[in-house]
């Protein structure tokens, strides 16, 4: 069986004055058909761009390669624009955080779903006015008829967020991928956002990428997690087990840092910042916040390797039982050498 | 102890035209909320968006004045004119966006300086002296006071907002958002902050968040807000626990926490209702699963239930039935 979603060595990278800035550094990553993946990672790890690079939607010039971006078996790179356009929003569909300014605003939604439609469905007017009132209803807008004549300005943030779901299923995707779709919208909202995208996830058989900075969403609804840092995947397991029993030291800490698992009245914090894009560590991203970084993960960029039910970039992985002898060994190392 | 504020039944009402020759609508943003918080507590208020917190906030701060009812703080009435130069002295504000709080244009010692230009006799190296402690007290060196805002992250830039707001030694911080705009672990950094400065200083806290993960973890006292109106407020881990009224268990419901069985969670149906347009009844019975006839006709008072305060008309059967009935609706 092919894969939904296959990303092989994805790195984008952003012409700057002092040389070309890496925002997303060899990620790869592969989504199985009617699988749920979530993304995780903080502000500018670059889980929004690798997506927005798959989909051909990074700005011109940032230079994208890949060793392999496809979508269903079909090799995106190696389209023409022309056919590229006729698989995005067909075949992989993209909803975004803010909903009410994803729309466009001088159209009515109707107008905006039956465009898709047309495009790539070739519907005729009637009948792709027939099916935008079906894909209303379908993701729980009452009254679909009269919705269809309303500009986004005119429905709140949960209606816009159906709207763009409804717009991103009117082809049958085989991949949805979900930017921060509910981070712009409240609690009540958000789970009954979430609950739409999974039921149309398992009726449709759709594969389902979730991007998002909260962990406790993720964790609740993806079968597999990766978890970017600095524009690297950094540990990429089965959801249970990464929460339960993570094993890079920067998905520890992160789960840690979270207010539900206080220690006293405290909270366990990460020192230091991410790395700016421009003054990034040669060895491994995440040493120079790491407790427990040695001279050689400050040297040597560890590689994402398979470990246990995944893979983890780490050179001593949490669950390793011969890590601590290591990196007592590593640091003994590089203090002879340097004597 | 006495307590630091008082609300007692505090109200703002907007007026509304929405067309030139319609009749001007009255808008009930906050409709009469009582509240204490003593010295040294966090009081969280908590809701969704439209519910009146950021109006409730606006009030406590004295931004705006309130259409009906009084507020007290540190023993002054907020209408004594003679009081006003000590009260806003003693409330000071956090907000959200510590990029849009802060001004671009002055350094980070200036921004903390200006408050004790305007509102104290100190001279010039006093001023400094009293900068320079804040910012170690929030943890930044002394070099940032040479820096401008954009020259630091966002948890810096929230540490530099709360320097500028303890710059007069309020006696209440009422801090809106205050960590919604930071990432996991920089925000775990703020709340540590916010929770030292609290015990040194015996601050009080109005911590106005939609994040119910941080209101567990900083606050002591909750206040759950629906429409303009207070529905359920008290002890934290009371309303955690046990949570009597149908829109505070939908909120802990709804919340995302890891190890939750999410997938078959039903989440209550429909929006919040206009504020121009609020149910005549129970301000909640549009979207409640236990909605009966009397909830639509009379609309219930806060009354004291389980150690708390909360106005559902069936708080007693909630208390009476097994947790894990009221937290699975059927």
């Amino acid at each position: 069986m092919t894969a939904a979603l296959e990303i092989e060595n994805l790195v984008v990278e952003f012409p700057s004055l002092s040389g070309p800035v890496r925002a997303v550094d060899d990620v790869s990553l592969t989504v199985a058909q009617g699988e749920v993946v979530g993304i995780v990672g903080e502000s500018g790890s670059g889980k929004t761009v690798a997506m927005l690079a798959l989909m051909g939607l990074v700005p011109d010039p940032a230079r994208v390669r890949a060793s392999r971006l496809a979508v269903g078996g079909h090799d995106v790179l190696s389209l023409t624009e022309r056919e590229r356009r006729a698989i995005l929003g067909k075949d992989v569909a993209m909803i975004f955080q803010e909903p009410t300014t994803s729309l466009n605003p001088c159209f009515t939604v109707g107008f905006q779903i039956e465009e898709t439609l047309r495009v790539h469905e070739r519907m005729d007017r009637k009948a792709a006015r027939a099916r935008a009132i079906e894909l209303l209803a379908q993701v729980g807008i009452p009254a679909p008829e009269t919705r269809l004549d309303a500009y986004p300005h005119q429905l709140s943030g949960g209606m816009n967020q159906r709207v763009m779901i409804a717009m991103a299923i009117a082809c049958n995707p085989k991949v949805l991928i979900a930017d921060e779709p509910t981070t712009a919208l409240d609690v009540t909202i958000q789970a009954q956002i979430l609950n739409l995208l999974l039921s149309f996830q398992r009726e449709r058989g759709m594969a389902l990428v979730l991007i998002s900075h909260n962990m406790a969403v993720v964790a609740d609804i993806a079968d597999r997690v990766a978890v970017m840092y600095a524009g690297q995947v950094m540990e990429d397991r089965p959801a249970a087990a990464l929460f339960h029993d993570p094993q890079h030291p920067y998905t520890a800490a992160l789960l840690a840092a979270r207010p539900e698992s206080r220690i006293g009245d405290r909270l366990a914090t990460i020192p230091g910042a991410v790395p700016s894009l421009n003054a990034r560590p040669k060895g491994c991203l995440f040493a120079p916040r790491c407790i427990y970084a040695t001279p050689r993960a400050r040297d040597e960029r560890p590689e994402l390797r398979p470990w246990r039910d995944g893979k983890v970039r780490c050179h001593y992985p949490l669950g390793d039982e011969t890590r601590n002898a290591r990196i007592a060994a590593d640091r003994q190392n590089a203090a002879e050498t340097a004597s | 102890m006495t307590a630091l504020v008082v609300a007692d039944n505090l109200a703002r009402v907007y007026r509304t035209r929405r067309g030139l020759f319609e009749p001007p609508r009255e808008l009930r943003a906050v409709g009469g909320i009582s509240f204490t918080v003593d010295p040294a507590r966090t009081l969280a208020i908590v809701g969704e968006s439209g519910c009146g917190k950021s109006t409730l906030a606006r009030l406590v701060t004295m931004i705006e004045r309130p259409n009906a009812g009084t507020l007290t703080i540190d023993g002054m009435d907020s209408r004594d004119p003679g009081a006003a130069d000590d009260l806003r002295r003693a409330v000071q504000l956090v907000f959200q966006n510590p990029y849009g709080s802060l001004n671009p244009r002055k350094t980070v010692g200036a921004i903390l300086e200006e408050p004790l230009i305007i509102n104290t006799t100190l001279d010039k190296a006093g001023r400094r002296k009293r900068v320079a402690d804040m910012m170690a007290r929030v943890g930044l060196t002394p070099e940032h006071a040479r820096r401008y805002p954009h020259m630091f992250s966002g948890g810096q830039r929230q540490r530099i907002a709360i320097a500028r707001a303890l710059m007069l030694s309020p006696k209440l911080v009422v801090a809106d958002e205050p960590v919604s705009a930071l990432d996991v672990s920089i925000q775990a950094q703020v709340l540590n902050l916010l929770i030292d400065l609290q015990t040194q200083l015996g601050l009080a806290y109005l911590f106005i968040s939609h994040d119910l993960a941080v209101v567990r973890f900083i606050a002591h006292d909750v206040l759950v807000m629906y429409l303009g109106l207070a529905v359920e407020y008290g002890d934290k881990e009371r309303i955690f626990e046990r949570p009597l009224h149908p829109y505070t268990q939908a909120l802990l419901a709804a919340s995302p926490a890891a190890g939750k069985a999410w997938r078959s969670y039903r989440p209550i149906k429909g929006e919040i209702p206009s504020p121009l347009d609020v149910p005549p009844g129970c301000v909640f019975v549009t979207r409640c699963p236990y909605a009966a006839e009397r909830c639509r006709l009379e609309r219930p008072a806060m009354r004291e239930v389980g150690g708390r305060a909360v106005a559902c008309h069936f708080a007693e059967q909630f208390l009476a039935m097994p947790p894990e009935a009221v937290a699975a609706p059927a």
